[in-house]
């Protein structure tokens, strides 16, 4: 007990003190999730949409691919994206592994099922006429398309929520590809990890509390944009 | 006068199942043509084959008396044809916003958009829903606004789904009113599939009988509710009684048909000993209690009530006088003559009542 | 399209997100060629050396060193595999057959600490004041107390299972002897915890010393119980990918006077003593005399 307050103390006086190692810790977790959260954003509401709004053969299994990597194992992502990208990997070409890029890499792997599976199940929820409504009023097939992910903003914000709030929370693969290097790839859960292997609680708790925070400060701006939208 | 849209040996099939097989259908112009019929009958995918939403697997669409064939045509005949579900199917946002939808399509600017939105709110009287959200609308706004959305596009041809299913009757029957209003004012062609006669008759000037994805008739309304091809069209619209006999004798315009061992004269020319059936539309019989001394009606009998039962602002009389017969009879009438189960009374109908066709 | 307006949220989000990409292409963008790949086990991490020395050698060479610190067994195999440009590693044994291999060159000592034996005050095996470690480990085994062993192939590790050889006692799979199959803070923390025995090198022990109130130093001092730390360049020819000269560099910076005078005082302020003794340029022979 007296360690988590003596923890929350501490928390308090990096937050206050503006403590610089904390604050760039803090702020390349965001730049690094945010970044992934919008790849992921990009493609998974891409694909999402089209595969809810095409019909082929293999669609339900390509579905149930979908939502299967809704739950992905952000460590066999880690493990995968480091085989690839390895120094004498098949992408070691691209010099990334141990870099804030191959974490956003890993990161958007993990965001884009999610994003992508709700997406699709947004656009299917919708009414099954509504697309032929919005083409009969005059609208190309962009428009329609458009005009459908706008109508489903609501599950997609939730879709931004679950992403963003996955992959900044997650430690395996972050410390895989990003190797936890001091100022450079060093993110809020690899440092918590590490502090905790240190035996630093007090510091642990600090960044695990300013995790919290930042979880729910992000998810308190996403429902205040959300409740705004309902009440209109 | 040519008809705005046509059909030729239009086949859709859906899962290799042919849903829709019309040999032929001519939408003319600033007319309203009711499309009725029994439930999966194909009304409502024919509405989109019309509409270009659906790409017929065989057969031949026109509009305007062009060939619609290609994507790029259907997109384009889709500019000046309208379709308005059964279901509103607006979109989440502000209703000026869900009828200003179409133009924002076209990419017309703000100024010329507010003028077409206020007008079509204006006409289908909910300008003051214009700033409500389209989620807190009741059932029959909500339609006002979905039929305000594709009015507002003045489109050439607006296809109607069920346009009055699932609204309560007041808000029903002036939404009824209204939408002939408009269609009268602005001459718009309007196809709707429609499952009641009662707006059949009150709507369009012309029909199609549908079943089974087939039309099996189609004409003036008036010509398909008054003389139907068949068995099946005659009680789809209405005919409560369908009798079958045989031709008695005939002269150039009056039959003598037997039925059930009574004579019916009706008008028409089938050769004698043709098997028929005879329609005969229940507002078209009186009823009295006293055999009426003097009627133009050829047909008069002596019929006992085996059944009455009340409908809306009528009642359903069964009789029995040798053959079968519904009428119809109102409230008060009823009431005054005191009639009830088991009375005897006095049925009247013409020989130009009768609708007699061919039986097989 | 184009004048088919979104709602603002989305142009917010929008820039928002365009704005991060920005950003952070900015700020990674820093680091590129001159990046060296430093393994190296989690103790010399874990005690905080690597924080102090990196920032200089960086400031010094213009290098940027991405520190991978995982245990000493997957260092070298990320050495073997050239995933690496230089290894600090302490499992000497390990060291000297990846040199005979070929995948690691020019193996200098840099510095040495000890290795203790820690375990709870109560000392239930009663090997405090016991002078050989192979002995100690012999009383925790017959007394059937609990001893956690890293499991992770460090250099910790190896030197523990150098230490079970010679008592001739096999403890794998024994009811007493649990791996934790961590780093050596974790497992300091998990004997403190269970009140178990373990090997720890004395920088991370002293490092963390305040959080484990439950362990004391029951045994040291023992010539078996050193802990030695080299370092070892990849070679090149076997993985034409390695930064030959970064790694030169670090290694020869690890070597350095300057930076063999910051060892010799690293901790002493916090701890009262020193973590590790600099020992460039004697002989491993020479060490703990």
């Amino acid at each position: 007990m007296e360690l988590i307050i003596q923890g929350i103390i501490k928390a308090f006086e990096l937050l206050i003190s503006f403590d610089p190692e904390v604050m760039s810790i803090t702020w390349l977790s965001l730049k690094i999730s945010g970044t992934a959260t919008f790849i992921s954003l990009f493609f998974g509401v891409s694909i999402g949409t089209a595969v809810a709004l095409t019909n082929f053969p293999g669609k339900r299994l390509v579905i149930s691919i979908i939502n299967t990597g809704m739950g992905l194992p952000p460590v066999v992502v880690g493990l995968f994206v480091t085989i690839l990208i390895w120094r004498n990997g098949p992408l070691g070409f691209l010099e990334i592994l141990y870099t804030p890029y191959a974490m956003i890499v890993a990161q958007a792997i993990i965001a884009t099922p999610i994003v992508m599976g709700i997406s699709l199940a947004s656009i299917q929820n919708l009414p099954p006429n509504l697309r032929l409504q919005i083409l009969s009023l005059g609208a190309s097939r962009m428009q329609m398309v458009w005009v459908l992910i706008k109508e489903s903003k609501l599950p997609l914000l939730a879709a931004v929520m679950a992403g963003f709030g996955g992959v900044i929370s997650e430690v395996g693969a972050s410390i895989m590809v990003g190797g936890n290097i001091k100022g450079y790839s060093r993110v809020l859960t690899t440092a918590t990890v590490m502090e905790t292997g240190k035996g630093n609680f007090d510091i642990a708790i600090a960044l695990g509390i300013i995790l919290l925070i930042l979880a729910f400060l992000v998810n308190l701006l996403l429902t205040h944009v959300q409740q705004r939208q309902h009440l209109r | 006068m040519t008809p705005i849209l046509t059909i030729q040996n239009l086949i859709v099939q859906r899962g290799g199942v042919i849903v829709l097989d019309v040999r032929e259908l001519n939408v003319e112009e600033s007319r309203i043509l009711a499309l009725i019929g029994p439930n999966g009958a194909g009304k409502s995918t024919l509405l989109l084959t019309l509409a270009g939403l659906l790409k017929p697997s065989r057969g031949i669409l026109r509009y305007k008396g062009r060939t619609i064939e290609t994507n790029a045509d259907r997109a384009d005949m889709r500019r000046s044809v309208s379709v308005v579900f059964q279901e509103p199917l607006l979109l989440n946002t502000s209703v000026e916003k869900n009828v200003a939808l179409g133009f924002k399509f076209r990419h017309l600017n703000n100024v010329e958009i507010k003028r077409n939105v206020d007008e079509a709110l204006n006409y289908f009287g909910i300008t003051a829903l214009a700033k409500r959200s389209a989620k807190t609308l009741s059932g029959g706004e909500a339609k006002r606004v979905s039929l305000a959305r594709a009015f507002a596009l003045k489109p050439q041809v607006i296809l109607l789904d069920e346009a009055f299913n699932s609204l309560d009757p007041p808000t029903r029957e002036t939404l009824m009113d209204d939408l002939r209003h408009i269609l009268e004012e602005t001459k718009i062609t309007a196809v709707m599939a429609l499952h009641d006669r009662e707006e059949t008759l009150r709507l369009a000037q012309d029909a199609a009988v549908m079943v089974d994805g087939k039309i099996v008739q189609s004409g003036t309304t008036a010509g398909i509710f008054n003389r139907p091809d068949s068995e099946f069209v005659a009680s789809f619209v209405g005919t409560e009684t369908i009798l079958e006999g045989t031709v008695k004798s005939g002269s150039a315009e009056m039959m003598e048909i037997a039925v059930a061992g009574e004579t019916i004269q009706a008008t028409g020319a089938f050769p004698v000993g043709q098997s028929v059936y005879c329609c005969i539309r229940p507002e078209n019989i009186t009823v009295s209690t006293d055999m009426p001394e003097k009627t133009s009606a050829r047909n008069v009998f002596e019929a006992k009530i085996s059944k009455i039962t009340r409908q809306a602002f009528f009642y359903k009389m069964f009789l029995d006088c040798g053959f079968p017969l519904v009428a119809y009879i109102t409230v008060s009438s009823c009431e005054d003559l005191g009639l009830c189960e088991g009375s005897v009374v006095a049925v009247s109908f013409k020989a130009t009542a009768i609708h007699v066709m061919r039986r097989e | 399209m184009h004048r088919f307006k979104s709602t603002k949220w989305l142009i917010t989000l929008t820039v928002v997100a365009a704005l991060v990409v920005l950003g952070a292409a900015n700020v990674f963008a820093a680091p590129k060629q001159k990046n060296i790949i430093l393994a190296t086990t989690t103790s010399t991490q874990d005690s905080g050396l690597l924080d102090k020395l990196i920032p200089l050698f960086e400031k010094q060479t213009g290098y940027f060193v991405k520190t991978i610190s995982v245990g000493s067994g997957a260092a070298m195999k990320m050495g073997e595999k050239g995933e690496a440009d230089v290894l600090l590693v302490h499992s000497p044994d390990a060291e000297k057959k990846l040199v005979d291999e070929g995948y690691g060159v020019n193996r200098r000592l840099v510095m040495h600490n000890d290795f203790i034996i820690v375990g709870p005050a109560a000392d239930p095996a009663k090997i405090k004041g016991v002078k050989s470690s192979a002995e100690a480990l012999k009383m925790i085994a017959n007394a059937n107390a609990l001893f956690i062993s890293r499991g992770d192939n460090s250099g910790t590790h190896a030197k523990e299972k150098t230490l079970w050889a010679k008592t001739g006692i096999t403890p794998a799979k024994q009811k007493w002897y649990q791996e934790t199959g961590a780093g050596m803070g974790h497992t300091l923390n998990v004997a403190a915890e269970k009140k178990g025995y373990t090997l720890t090198d004395r920088g991370t022990y002293l490092a963390i010393r305040k959080n484990l109130a439950a362990l004391e130093i029951l045994n040291e001092g023992d010539a078996a119980l050193l802990n030695i730390y080299h370092v070892i360049e990849v070679n090149p020819v076997k993985w034409p990918k390695v930064n030959v000269a970064g790694s030169k560099a670090f290694a020869d910076f690890m070597v350095s006077n300057n930076t063999q005078a910051i060892i010799k005082t690293f901790g002493v302020d916090k701890y009262g003593s020193p973590l590790f003794f600099p020992d460039a340029g004697k002989k491993v022979e020479d060490l703990g005399k």
